[in-house]
């Protein structure tokens, strides 16, 4: 061997790398059969329950009722954007701080910028599979119309994109809360599942008390799940919304807010391990 | 070797409030060496493993690591480095190939797949998910990682934990390979048949502080490795210490005829280690389970001792490893 020359690392190396590691994190996410069923699965098997649990009752305005799976479908995919996003990642990294894998990549020249595509794209993949299936389910089988209009279809793509992004890095962020990686579920899921029910998932926004919309409003959940509404459901019901409005750019503007905030907390407190821990 | 050390440390403290982990450790190794850092658990082995691996901050003092101080070392620092860590407990849903692979890919020069696998014996077991393998197939997957990226200098902290004899044969074997391909090594490990095959100097460290360095068959100094010459007389094992063990040998040939289970013992590592760990007086984690605590026993010994044995009794004690984990 050679030791004369050292060879230098190729230009391109933390793209590379982060595109090599979204294909080893989706890999080994598929292989992990808890966060296949609590994240992947878990927004199909809510809105099963809820069509077939409100199966006898309709919702919306007289002449325009849709039904069950209709009204719960775009709760159900902003759901499926906090799961795959921020309650996947958080767990999963917290887990891999508390079993050495960080440790390990610490003594590897991996650039932390790969680690983080490679986990921001993994949520991105099994986000997007979570979306189209709950979709093509919520079609197939419970025959929910979907919209036509290319120009619902085009919010539903921004909103999913920013949306699932927004979710990874405050999952990230929130990776640093658990003490160990035994305690990660514990810490997380209770945060996720007081989100949702405060943020029109599971029970309807708009029959929420004022105080706690305005409280849900702060997080960007509520205004993932309302811009979804504005797509899948129909226009009588933006009247229920808050300011009777759906109000886009306030989830464009919220969302995106909390998309800086993750990343300046990422930045400040994300390292592979804490020396002298 | 006239080149600048491979690892410079000097006067290395670390304390972590009141307590210190390593009280000023100075020690090189140079290009192409094999240098153990031995000592009984707690002593400050890992502490200092750490702080050259870029784990730890020391708390005062030099240290130097391929030319970078290794708390400020970057991504170029860390492709040239190997790292065998203490513990791992990784999820694992990744099969061993897939593992190789996927790493591989982090380094410029990295070795090939297939031979690091047979390298290490895992052939087997290649298209396994990691989280099914053994506890000992994990650790030969661990020393693979450290070892696909072709480093100029590796660290193993404590490799073989979990082998099975055969297994660490195998493990020798490697390390002699990348030996001659002139990588520079750091071993810590508690089977001192292993420092003594493998390293070419050592340290043995107790209480934080580097109670003594040298050459794997110097170690300890003259006195501690005087012979023994052992034999039964009159039903009673009897012993003498002598730098003229072919004297006393003719000697008790003359006076006893042939001696019965007669044998010409030189200090093992494992011997002068525990006279060293035990001279020192910080010695309370003595108890700690380790193979160390082992009342000592003919150990395998370097090869220029182990020709000088007249009778053999090796080879039972590489049974019992697996009950010392």
């Amino acid at each position: 061997m050679s030791t004369t020359t050292i060879p230098r690392l190729p230009a391109g190396h933390t793209l590379r790398l982060g595109v090599s590691r979204v294909r080893y994190e989706v890999r080994s996410y598929f292989r992990q059969g808890d966060s296949v069923f609590f994240t992947f699965l878990f927004p199909l098997l809510f809105l099963t329950i809820f069509s077939v649990a409100f199966s006898s009752q309709s919702f919306g305005a007289p002449g325009e009722e849709i039904s069950a799976a209709a009204y719960y479908l775009p709760g159900m995919l902003a759901a499926g954007l906090l799961l795959s996003g921020l309650q996947n990642m958080a767990i999963d990294i917290a887990g891999e701080k508390g079993d050495g894998t960080l440790k390990r990549f610490a003594g590897t020249p991996l650039p932390v910028m790969s680690y983080f595509i490679g986990k921001i794209g993994q949520v991105l993949v099994t986000g997007i599979l979570q979306a189209a299936l709950l979709l093509v389910v919520a079609r197939v089988v419970f025959q929910v119309e979907l919209p036509t209009d290319p120009e619902k279809w085009l919010t539903f793509a921004w909103v999913f994109l920013l949306g699932v992004t927004t979710c990874a890095v405050l999952g990230i962020a929130l990776s640093g809360l658990p003490r160990s990686g035994k305690s990660a579920t514990a810490v997380i899921i209770p945060i996720t599942l007081v989100l949702q029910f405060i943020s029109g998932v599971y029970l309807s926004f708009t029959q929420l008390p004022e105080w706690l919309q305005n409280f849900a409003s702060i997080f960007p959940l509520k205004w993932m799940a309302q811009g979804m509404r504005e797509v899948f459901l129909p226009a009588s019901f933006e009247v229920l919304e808050q300011n009777e409005s759906w109000n886009l750019t306030g989830v464009a503007l919220v969302t995106a807010l909390w998309l800086v905030v993750g990343l300046i907390v990422c930045r400040l407190t994300f390292r592979w391990i804490r020396k002298d821990s | 070797m006239t080149t600048h050390p491979v690892v410079s440390v000097r006067d290395l403290r670390k304390s972590y409030g009141h307590f210190t982990a390593l009280d000023g450790v100075s020690f090189d190794i140079h290009e192409g060496e094999t240098f153990a850092l031995l000592g009984p658990n707690g002593a400050g082995k890992s502490t200092t493993i750490e702080i050259l691996e870029g784990y730890r901050d020391r708390t005062s003092g030099e240290a130097i690591v391929l030319g970078i101080d290794p708390g400020k070392g970057g991504i170029d620092w860390k492709a040239r480095l190997g790292i065998v860590l203490q513990s791992t407990g990784e999820s694992g849903n990744v099969t061993v190939r897939e593992q190789l692979t996927h790493f591989a890919g982090y380094y410029p020069n990295a070795r090939n797949i297939d031979e690091v696998i047979a390298a290490v014996g895992l052939e087997a077991k290649e298209k396994t998910l990691i989280r099914k393998l053994s506890g000992g197939q994990r650790r030969r997957v661990d020393v693979a990682l450290g070892i696909i990226g072709r480093p100029a200098l590796l660290f193993l902290d404590e490799p073989t934990t979990g082998f099975d004899p055969e297994a660490r044969r195998q493990f020798w074997d490697l390390i002699r390979s990348l030996k001659s391909e002139g990588t520079t090594i750091l071993l810590t490990t508690h089977y001192l048949d292993e420092a003594a095959q493998l390293s070419d100097r050592a340290g043995v460290i107790a209480g934080g502080r580097l109670i003594d360095i040298g050459a794997i068959d110097e170690i300890g100094g003259q006195d501690a490795r005087v012979p023994r010459v052992q034999w039964i007389e009159g039903g009673q094992l009897r012993s003498e210490r002598t730098s003229e063990p072919g004297a006393v040998v003719a000697s008790l040939v003359a006076r006893l005829g042939e001696p019965e289970a007669l044998e010409v013992v030189r200090p093992s590592l494992e011997d002068v280690y525990l006279q060293l760990v035990g001279d020192s007086e910080a010695v309370p984690e003595a108890e700690s389970g380790s193979s160390l605590s082992r009342p000592a026993e003919p150990v395998e010994a370097p090869p220029a001792s182990r020709q000088a044995r007249l009778v053999s009794t090796s080879s039972t004690h590489l049974d019992d490893e697996g009950a010392q984990r």
